[in-house]
Formats: structure tokens, sequence, C-alpha cells
């Protein structure tokens, strides 16, 4: 069993014992599945309608407009194909953020769900994992769903796009892992408005979704290579329109770039979950 | 040696204290916990009844001092603790969005337990907090009364060894209060160890074996309730209000009627193991109190004599 706090109930480096984690962090999604139960019919249709109203309204009205003179960065794609695989990203990591902040929050402030399963064995480490684990399964279905409405758009140009559906839910966790840790750090939801304002919208804006980011001036270019989401757009594109060989290193780079801050938004989230759930 | 299972206290506390910070809001206190019994920390808000609660269930670390619950160290066994407890925090922490037996069955899942033993423990269970009839409904819309009840079959899922109570009847009505102890009431019969915290002494003096006066985090008594009373006050109170006003121009007349006199802001209440003598010796004194009340003592004036304060402030 491996101690997760000190003698004063600071969290101290936690040290995974996977072999019981396991069974435990289970326990918690199936918490988590049992109240989605009630949202299931809500959620599946925006799983498939988000996908087709941008779809239709930038890949086809605006992509409309920008195939008529297309611009040679395009390279032949047509602008919806394009855009899809940033669509696509893009929404996994706005699903991820969503996931990490209010339904969190309302664990360990409204309905005190994880105060509760704290009273038992499960511990904060699991608490952590096991939503985790749950999100990284909503942030596929949502994938799935999306790849579904990008193939029925005629939007796909490889038979990778399956590998695109996990590379946007590791996009979406390297966003729900540290935004957790920060969620445990909050009372009330006010910092979340803020969040998504100067956070999460800009990102959705500057990070190749829409364009390539050479587009940019190139004083802005850097901020997008900083973005986590460029790395999941440029992972989700290279994927789906089958240019991956084309630069596999980039690919590694930003698998790495997107598994790093989920590993250690993960770590940071068993730290402040710790702290929370001891001060109660 | 083997351990004799039966004589092992449950809880072992020597010098526990909890800190935040600078300020110590469990001061180095002593108790055990036998098998078996019903022990109450009876004592005001913020003297510390929480924190040592969320100690003994391995939610809150200790600053110092020594403790074993169930033969274990807190600090290295937490989740094994646990395993054994059953916890009523002091805030309902159940999951609105489910039903009440949905609350249930996903609770056992928690301790491991397969969804089939879930669910025959999760029936028997609201029968016994006689929420059978309420099973398929939500959370939300019960009664302060219900939540409490079960939060109690709750904590009850995992057969615990030892149930922790953090003031479980605080916010509900009597009637709600009468049915919550009612069910205590039986579980202690069946022999269930009871920790509870609680800031009314009604409730400890219906429910507690044992108890520890605390105030200001520390430990300032211990004994079964009648022991406590024995101690600290008298067998009978004569308690004496007079016309607004009045009170004040006394100073000097209560003096030799009894054996203590405590003067509250809006009552004068008079020690003796007659009540009764009292009042007819405050008569001849020419004392004409508007309402006078002859009771039995009770915690509430043990506590007051220990603190001079009352339980509720």
């Amino acid at each position: 069993m491996a101690a997760l706090t000190d003698a004063r109930g600071r969290a101290t480096a936690p040290v995974p014992d996977l072999a019981s984690s396991r069974a435990t962090m289970t326990r918690v999604m199936e918490h988590r599945a049992l109240q989605y139960r009630r949202t299931f019919r809500a959620s599946l249709f925006s799983s498939f309608g988000i996908p087709v109203l941008f779809l239709t309204a930038m890949g086809l009205g605006l992509g409309g407009y920008v195939d008529q003179d297309p611009d040679p960065s395009l390279a032949g794609l047509t602008y919806i194909q394009f855009l899809a695989p940033g669509l696509l990203a893009a929404t996994v990591m706005q699903a991820g953020s969503f996931e990490a902040a209010f339904p969190i929050l309302g664990g360990l402030q409204w309905n005190k769900i994880f105060h509760a399963m704290f009273a038992t064995p499960i511990r904060a480490l699991d608490i952590v994992l096991g939503n985790l684990a749950w999100i990284a399964l909503r942030l596929t279905m949502i994938s799935v769903a999306f790849s579904i409405i990008v193939v029925a758009f005629g939007a796909s140009r490889s038979p990778l796009i399956v590998l695109a559906i996990p590379a946007a839910v590791l996009t979406g966790l390297a966003f729900t892992a540290p935004i957790m840790a920060y969620t445990a750090t909050q009372r009330t939801p006010d910092r979340f408005a803020a969040m998504f304002r100067f956070g999460i919208t800009p990102l959705f804006l500057f990070s190749g979704t829409f364009y390539p980011i050479e587009s940019l001036p190139s004083f802005l270019q850097p901020v997008a290579w900083i973005s986590p989401l460029w790395h999941g757009v440029d992972l989700c594109r290279s994927l789906m329109l089958g240019t991956i060989d084309r630069d596999p290193f980039g690919a590694l780079v930003h698998v790495a770039v997107l598994g790093g801050i989920t590993v250690a938004g993960g770590i940071a989230a068993a730290r402040t979950f710790q702290d929370r759930l001891v001060k109660g | 040696m083997p351990t004799d299972q039966t004589s092992q206290p449950l809880i072992h506390a020597r010098g526990l204290t909890k800190r935040f910070g600078t300020f110590t809001a469990v001061d180095a206190v002593d108790f055990e916990v036998a098998r078996g019994e019903a022990f109450g920390f009876l004592g005001p808000n913020g003297a510390g009844k929480t924190s040592t609660m969320r100690m003994i269930g391995c939610t809150s670390p200790l600053s110092d001092g020594e403790l074993r619950v169930l033969d274990l160290d807190p600090r290295h066994h937490g989740p094994q603790i646990r395993a054994r407890l059953g916890v009523v925090p002091q805030q309902d922490t159940l999951d609105n969005e489910l039903t009440v037996r949905e609350n249930l069955l996903i609770y056992g899942r928690y301790f491991g337990l397969t969804r089939e033993e879930c669910a025959r423990r999760a029936d028997e269970l609201l029968d016994f907090v006689q929420l059978a009839d309420r099973a398929g409904d939500l959370v939300e819309p019960l009664s302060g009364g219900m939540k409490r009840r079960l939060t109690i079959a709750r904590s009850l899922i995992n057969e615990p060894d030892l149930m922790l109570l953090d003031e479980p009847t605080t916010g509900l009505d009597p009637q709600a209060r009468h049915l919550v102890w009612d069910r205590l009431y039986r579980l202690k019969q069946r022999g269930v160890t009871l920790v509870l915290t609680t800031h009314y002494m009604d409730e400890a003096e219906q429910l507690c074996d044992r108890l520890v006066v605390m105030d200001k985090a520390r430990i300032v008594a211990d004994g079964s309730p009648r022991q406590l009373i024995a101690r600290y006050s008298t067998k009978e109170v004569a308690e004496f209000r007079f016309a607004p006003g009045i009170q004040e121009t006394l100073d000097g007349q209560f003096e030799g009627l009894a054996e203590r006199v405590e003067r509250l802001p809006d009552r004068v209440l008079l020690y003796a193991d007659d009540g009764e003598d009292v009042v007819l010796a405050a008569r001849d004194r020419g004392l004409h109190p508007e309402t006078v009340l002859v009771r039995r003592s009770t915690l509430e004036d043990v506590f007051l004599r220990l603190t001079g304060r009352s339980l509720i402030e």
C-alpha cells in the first residue's frame, strides 16, 4: 500500500499501486456510467449533431466559398477535408475540458460523491484515474460519432481515420487531466468562464483548426506550436488525410507532447484531489 | 502472544492532535472505544469533534499522537480500515442524480461487493430504514430525515465493524430525529459499535453508553451519562425565569438556596438534590419568578458546569 500523504496531510508524490487501482478505478467509472444513463439520449444527440452542424456550416458553407479559388496551401484538398480533422480535435478538446470542470467540481463540491468514495477503500488516486478513464470513454464515443459523420460527408481521405479517434481522445485528455487538477483547487465555478473564454476559445481559433497556422502573422505562429490543441489537430490531420508518412517523427512528437501533458496533469490531479479530499 | 479479539479496543487514541497551520483543532486527546459500545463526543460546534471523527475515519491524517483503529495504523492502512467502517458524514454525500436504491448499489460496489450481494443488502437495508417504498425514486425530493436514513443505510452496506456518525440528527425536525434515533438504537442492540458526535445532550443521553465532553479542542470529562451527571451536577435543577429586568436586581438573593447557582442571561438555575425544596425556600425569601421548572439534571448541566457555557449558543 503506497502512502499518499506525509504526517501533515500534504500530498507526497503518489506511488501508483496499479494492481489494486485497476479494480477500484473501475468502480469509480461504474458510478459515472450510472449517472450518464440519465443524460445518455441528449448527449448522443449532441455527439452526432455538433459535427453535422459544423461540417455543414463551415465545411460546406464556408468550404464552398473557399474551394472556388483554392489556396495552394490546401494542396489539392477540399476545405472540408482540411477542416474535418481540426474540428474533431477541437471538439474533443472542448468536451474534455468541460468534463474536467463542471462534473468534477460537482463531485467535490455539490453532491460530494467523491467525498463519499473517499470514505471507502477508494483513494484519491483511484478517483482521479477512474474519472480519467470514464472521460476517455466519453471522448471515444464523441470521436467515433464525429468520425462517422466525417465519413458520411465524404471528408475522409484515409482509412487511418480510425487512428484519428485515439489521437483525438489523447488530445482531449491532455486538457482533461490538467484542468481536473485545477478544478480540485476550486470551490466555485466562477473561474471556469474565464478559463474557457481566455484559454479554450483562443486555442480553438488559433491552433490550425480552420486554416494552416502558416497563414497567421509570423509572430503568432509560436503560439500555435505551444498550443496542445495544435499538436492534436496536426496529428489528427496527418492521420485522416493519410499524410503521416511524410513526417512520422513530427507525429511522434505530437503524441509525446500530448501524452506528457496528460501524465503530468494526472499526477498533479492526484495531488490536488488528495489535498482537497483531506480538507473535506 | 495471540491478541484477544474481543478485549482489544476498536479505537485507541493517545495524545491525538490535529493542527491546521497554527490552529489546533484537536489538542492531545486520549480515549478508547470498546467493541459493542455506543461512544459519544459531546460538545459545541468547533470543539474538535468532526476533526477527531475524520482522523478516525482515515480521511484526515493526524498531526501528532497515536491512533489505532481496528488495531491498524491509519497512516499506513487507511483503505484497509475504511473498508470496515460505516461512515455517516455531517453533510449528506448522496448522489442526487441516482435513485435511492442505486445509491446503495453503487456504494456497495466501492467495497468490492458483487452486484448480487449489493442488491440483496440494499433491499434489506431499505426495509431497515423504512425506505423500501421509495427505492426507485430519485434522492433529491426526499426529506432531510429520509436522506439521513438513506445515508445510514448506505453506511451499513459493507456490514461495518464500526460506525462513525458525525452529528447524525443535526438539522432534522423532532419527529425525524426520533426515527433516526430509533434505527440507531436498534443497531446498538444488535451489538454494532457506534461512535457519534453531537451537540444535543438528549441525543447523547439516549444513545451513548459512554461519552467524552469536548470543549476547545480538549476532552474535559468522560464517563457514562449517569456518571457524568452524578459527578458534575445534582439530581435536580430548579429553573427560575423572572420578568424582564428583575433578575438583574436580585444580586445575592440566591445564596444558600441551593448547592450551586448558575445565572444565565434569561434564567437562573439552582442545583439541588430536591428541586421542590429550593422552590419552597425561594418563596419564603420572597422571590417571585414568573415561571418555575423543576427537572432532573442533564448533560447540558454537566457541560455548563464544566465550561461555564451552554452547548448550543
